[in-house]
């Protein structure tokens, strides 16, 4: 149950995503859906929340790390949750109406879903590990969002910058937690939360406490890290309203809330939450009164709002905390509303500008009345939420202990942040609503559609249902959420409208006259209008930006300056030094082991391949000889193979040299024949010295290898190879079977180098170096014997790959023997011929092998066991008898076919490449050799 | 014999790593084919030097290392193998393309930045 209330957002965004084709209403209600469903999962649970249970599920994600998926739900979780989920259900009622007809809505509510469930497996996390990942994602999901008109400069710009900032404190949390990790040695909330003690005692506590507040200020817009949020605003209102007052902004507030108990209760914690706190609320509110754009104010405002929040929590007392959860209830309900009554001015009026609005009660009186009431919500006036929050927040300053100073500063901070805060509420009245107005509008505006309005209906009805009666209606779930904080220290408290006249309520007044004194007398000294402000964080973090960039471009430059010469030369370098490093001071040559010998045929293959190997160098300007050349080398290769017991890699190396050598060859029609001789001595002998000491160092590297004992894990493959995978080939048994997996990423990566080749040649077209001239000539070999022999080579294949398991052979070597009759065949016959013949795709083979060879794999894990366990069966045949079968064959068949399918499609492409338009060679064309030479063959 | 492998794998080294710091895209090619004949030698060689010992399991024979030659070290080799030759393809075409597109087979994509030549 709680793992579907997890689960709903996240369903709900991949069906409205792939439902993209739907009508916009079907996908709107589909999207309001899920935070609906979500509700009706969470209230069930309501009853046992408020009576302090705390409902869990978990199940286990990567615990090898201590990453759990748990979900638990305490007072805390249940009390955003709650918010997350109601507010969300508004929002998507209210971006319904608010996305115009261009706004793609799939995507809209895609994104605002996936934001949604980030949000939801944040506060429901029941382990850190799980908490910072879905913290990410709120990160993530909150840059599309922002980013939603990607086509708006300011949009990608907010985006990119929300994201550095609070990406970048998602890494410092990551960092914080691990830290809380490694002394409490859990992730598991209750055990971290049973630790305080520990954690504050410890070493590591102002590391954690910094890295942890880091990932706080960053997500909460805390000076100095708050001026994301007002270029956030480039988003659409809607996502403003439920990001950037609601959830995501609040996702800070809340871990500082979860995290409570284990960081609070020092006077470091004490000091940096409260100033810190103290100075947004401040700047704040103070900025808020020279925005001109309504949801620029409504931003900074937020940020002075949540400044509040995190000083209440500093303030470290159980009265402050339950203060604070208060105060995230009471912003969320009137910040959404103002939000959304923004949103839909500029949507009816065409502007956010102040300067330009005005009068607009005359126009949308309801619309106006509600906007209001939250604005008065927002100055704190009695009546509404805002104001017993922050009644509770003055009497806290109010009742500081022990810090004499800081109760004086905090005081008159609040007094002062009262004053901003009614003044820029006003503004925002005052601008919007009353006076003259408005300018140069398109047109006459008017009240939005029904649906439009009634999610701010529903939120201001909250603010003054809250405000009126706190004791009927925020009280239980208030209590049950700061339970889940502070635990058994929750204290007695009463929230009420009337608390007799007292410090506070004289506060407010003072609050509530300095206010309105300020915004008329900022009004008659200054022209208000007419103060542009730049943001200075904005420039600061654009400068830092630029000079990464102008840092990072050396720094590249400093090492890879494009020439890939160069770098290759550094890269075999650095291998050598790094290689050689361990030796210097340190080498002991080992005393003489016991070699074996070497057969004199062994002598003459070893001869064979050094003096290849030489002849390759000293050929290797005259391409098509070292090609040669070095066929005879990977003969040698493969014979080496054969001498040291591994069949299996000999038949696959001569099979692979056969088709490299076709690569080559075909590659050398389109590439110059010969190099170019170097000029620079210097450079080579370089090279040549370079290339000496690789060699050296690879060789002795192997021969202290191969002289030293074994410790190998062989004997472990050896002795279960037959009773646990049915199969005496145990080299095949591994690639099948123990080491599948792997063998499933090889076939992959095989597959994707022959798409690479295709998709890098399939449009190209490309000038041979030389061009034969007239029709093809005539090969001297019958046609009729290819004819032959592919049904040979079609029938040695299929046994190699039946008899594999067993002995040589398998899937890689007799994928490979098919592609060598094949490719004789497209020599003799031409490419048209053949696959007119065959009809086949080699793109689809290769996917059909992956798929295979996928699904043989997963097969055993419905039955039960784990991927790519083996079964086996030994069918009685008529005729033939028993066949011992392996459920790995299928596996093998997988292997097959993208093998197959892989070299099939790099030589067919590669051969089948289309004539340049513009140029027919690139040196000359070649006259026709003599007929004569192929005197006798007939087609 | 470790002597003998050892050495033809220095020199395949050697003459792979000379090759793959040519200027020119084919000979780069030869060398990286060159460098995977030593590589795939070198890992076959930490599974030791057994003659005549193939891992195919015959019945009435332990399955012990005392009868077969290690089989993990050839396992890995295979499929080594088979993925040098994608790889190599891989790098054929670009230098196929690079020579169609940028008129040159210079690894850097043009003469130009071939500052001692």
């Amino acid at each position: 149950m709680l793992f579907l209330l997890l689960a709903t957002p996240f369903i709900a965004a991949l069906i409205v995503a792939l439902a993209h084709r739907a009508p916009r209403r079907l996908i709107g209600w589909l999207a309001a859906l899920a935070p609906l469903v979500g509700l009706a999962l969470l209230l069930p649970f309501t009853g046992a929340v408020l009576d302090g249970e705390v409902p869990r599920a978990q199940l286990p994600w990567a615990e090898q790390v201590g990453l759990v998926l748990d979900v638990r739900l305490d007072g805390l979780a249940w009390l955003f949750a709650l918010m997350v989920l109601t507010i969300g259900v508004l929002v998507v009622m209210y971006a319904r109406y608010y996305l115009s007809s261009k706004d793609s809505a799939p995507r809209f509510f895609a994104y605002l879903l996936l934001f949604m469930g980030a949000m939801l497996g944040m506060v429901l996390a029941g382990n850190l590990l799980m908490l910072v990942v879905f913290w990410e994602l709120t990160s993530i999901s909150s840059f599309l969002l922002i980013g939603f008109w990607s086509y708006r400069e300011d949009a990608r710009e907010g985006a990119r910058m929300a994201l550095a900032i609070t990406g970048g404190g998602g890494l410092a949390l990551l960092a914080g937690v691990l830290m809380i990790g490694r002394v409490v040695g859990s992730y598991d909330l209750d055990v971290v939360l049973a630790s305080g003690d520990l954690i504050r005692n410890s070493e590591l506590y102002p590391y954690i406490l910094t890295l942890v507040l880091l990932g706080i200020f960053t997500k909460s817009a805390q000076f100095p890290f708050h001026f994301w949020l007002p270029h956030a605003m480039a988003a659409p209102t809607p996502v403003s309203a439920y990001l950037h007052s609601a959830t995501m902004v609040k996702a800070g507030v809340f871990l500082l809330a979860r995290l409570y108990p284990i960081l609070a209760g020092t006077d470091l914690f004490f000091y940096v939450v409260s100033s810190v706190g103290a100075i947004t609320l401040l700047v704040g509110a103070w900025l808020a009164i020279f925005q001109h754009d309504l949801k620029g104010l409504l931003a900074y405002s937020t940020i002075s709002h949540l400044g509040l929040i995190t000083l209440l929590f500093g303030l470290s007392t159980p009265l402050a905390v339950v203060a604070g959860l208060f105060h995230i209830v009471n912003h969320a309900t009137f910040k959404a509303s103002l939000f959304m009554a923004a949103g839909i001015i500029d949507h009816e009026t065409g502007t956010r500008d102040m300067r330009r609005l005005g009068n607009l009660r005359r126009y949308m009186p309801f619309t106006s009345a509600l906007a209001i009431i939250a604005a008065l919500a927002m100055a704190g006036v009695p009546l509404l939420n805002g104001f017993l929050s922050k009644e509770m927040f003055f009497a806290q300053a109010l009742e500081i202990e022990g810090h004499a100073t800081m109760r004086m500063v905090m005081t008159i901070a609040a007094v002062l942040a009262s004053v901003f805060a009614v003044a820029y509420s006003l503004r925002f009245v005052h601008d919007t609503f009353f006076g003259k107005g408005p300018r140069a509008l398109e047109d006459d505006p008017h009240e939005p559609p029904r649906w439009m309005k009634i999610p701010v209906e529903v939120l201001v009805v909250a603010c003054l249902a809250v405000g009126i009666a706190p004791g009927l209606t925020i009280a239980p779930g208030l209590t049950a959420a700061a339970s889940g904080v502070l635990g058994d220290a929750l204290p007695e408290f009463s929230i009420s409208l009337w608390h007799g006249f007292n410090l506070p309520l004289l506060m407010s007044f003072i609050g509530l006259a300095g206010g309105i004194a300020l915004y008329f007398v900022l009004r008659r000294l200054f022209n208000i209008h007419a103060i542009v402000r730049e943001s200075l964080g904005r420039r600061i973090f654009f400068f830092n930006v630029e000079r990464l960039y102008v840092l990072a471009n050396r720094f590249t430059r400093a090492i890879a300056n494009g020439s890939v010469q160069r770098s290759l030369m550094l890269l075999v370098v650095v291998a050598i030094v790094l290689a050689a490093a361990p030796y210097v001071g340190n080498f002991a040559l080992p005393p003489m082991p016991e070699l074996t010998t070497l057969p004199l045929l062994g002598w003459i293959g070893w001869f064979v391949m050094v003096v290849g190997t030489i002849a390759t160098l000293a050929l290797y300007r005259q391409r098509l000889r070292a090609v040669i050349v070095i066929g005879a080398v990977g003969l040698m290769v493969s014979l080496t193979f054969v001498y040291l017991s591994a069949p299996d890699l000999a038949l696959t190396q001569l099979l692979v040299e056969i088709v490299t050598v076709c690569l080559l060859l075909l590659a050398l029609n389109y590439l110059p024949k010969e190099s170019i001789p170097e000029r620079s001595l210097l450079r080579r002998w370089r090279d040549i010295a370079i290339a000496v000491a690789a060699g050296a160092g690879v060789a002795g590297l192997a021969y202290a290898v191969m002289t030293r004992p074994s410790q190998t894990i062989a004997w472990e493959l050896l002795q279960r190879s037959l009773p646990e995978a049915y199969g005496s080939n145990v080299v095949n048994v591994i690639l099948v079977d123990f080491r599948g997996f792997d063998t499933w990423g090889e076939i992959v990566v095989f597959g994707i180098a022959g798409l690479i080749v295709h998709a890098l040649l399939k449009r190209s077209r490309m000038a041979p170096e030389e061009k034969v001239e007239g029709p093809p000539v005539l090969l001297p070999m019958a046609a009729d014997l290819s004819q032959v022999l592919f049904p040979l080579a079609l029938t040695v294949s299929i046994y190699l790959f039946l008899r594999g398991h067993n002995a040589p052979g398998g899937g890689f070597i007799a994928g490979l023997v098919l592609v060598v009759p094949l490719l004789l065949q497209y020599i003799i016959q031409g490419m048209k011929s053949v696959e007119r013949c065959l009809g086949f795709d080699y793109v689809r083979c290769i996917g059909l092998g992956w798929l295979i060879a996928a699904l043989t794999g997963l097969i055993p894990i419905l039955l039960g066991f784990p991927f790519l366990t083996s079964g086996h069966i030994e069918p009685h045949l008529p005729l033939l008898g028993e066949i011992p079968l392996s459920s790995a064959i299928g596996f093998d068949i997988g292997v097959y076919l993208a093998v197959f399918g892989g070299a099939m499609l790099i030589l067919s492409t590669m051969g089948g490449i289309r004539p340049s338009l513009t140029r027919q060679t690139y040196r000359a064309t070649i006259t026709r050799p003599d007929p004569a030479l192929f005197r006798g063959v007939r087609r | 014999m470790e002597f003998a492998l050892a050495s033809a794998i220095g020199v395949l080294v050697a003459a792979g790593v000379y090759l793959l710091l040519r200027a020119r895209s084919f000979d780069v090619i030869l060398g990286l084919t060159l460098l995977s004949y030593a590589t795939n030698l070198l890992i076959f060689s930490a599974g030791r030097l057994v003659p005549g010992k193939p891992p195919v399991l015959r019945p009435g024979v332990e399955p012990t290392l005392a009868n077969y030659v290690d089989p993990l070290p050839q396992a890995l080799v295979l499929t080594a193998i088979v993925i040098a030759f994608a790889m190599t393809a891989v790098v054929v075409v670009l230098a196929m393309r690079g020579r169609a597109d940028n008129r040159v087979d210079h690894v850097d994509g043009s003469e130009s930045k071939e500052r001692d030549r």
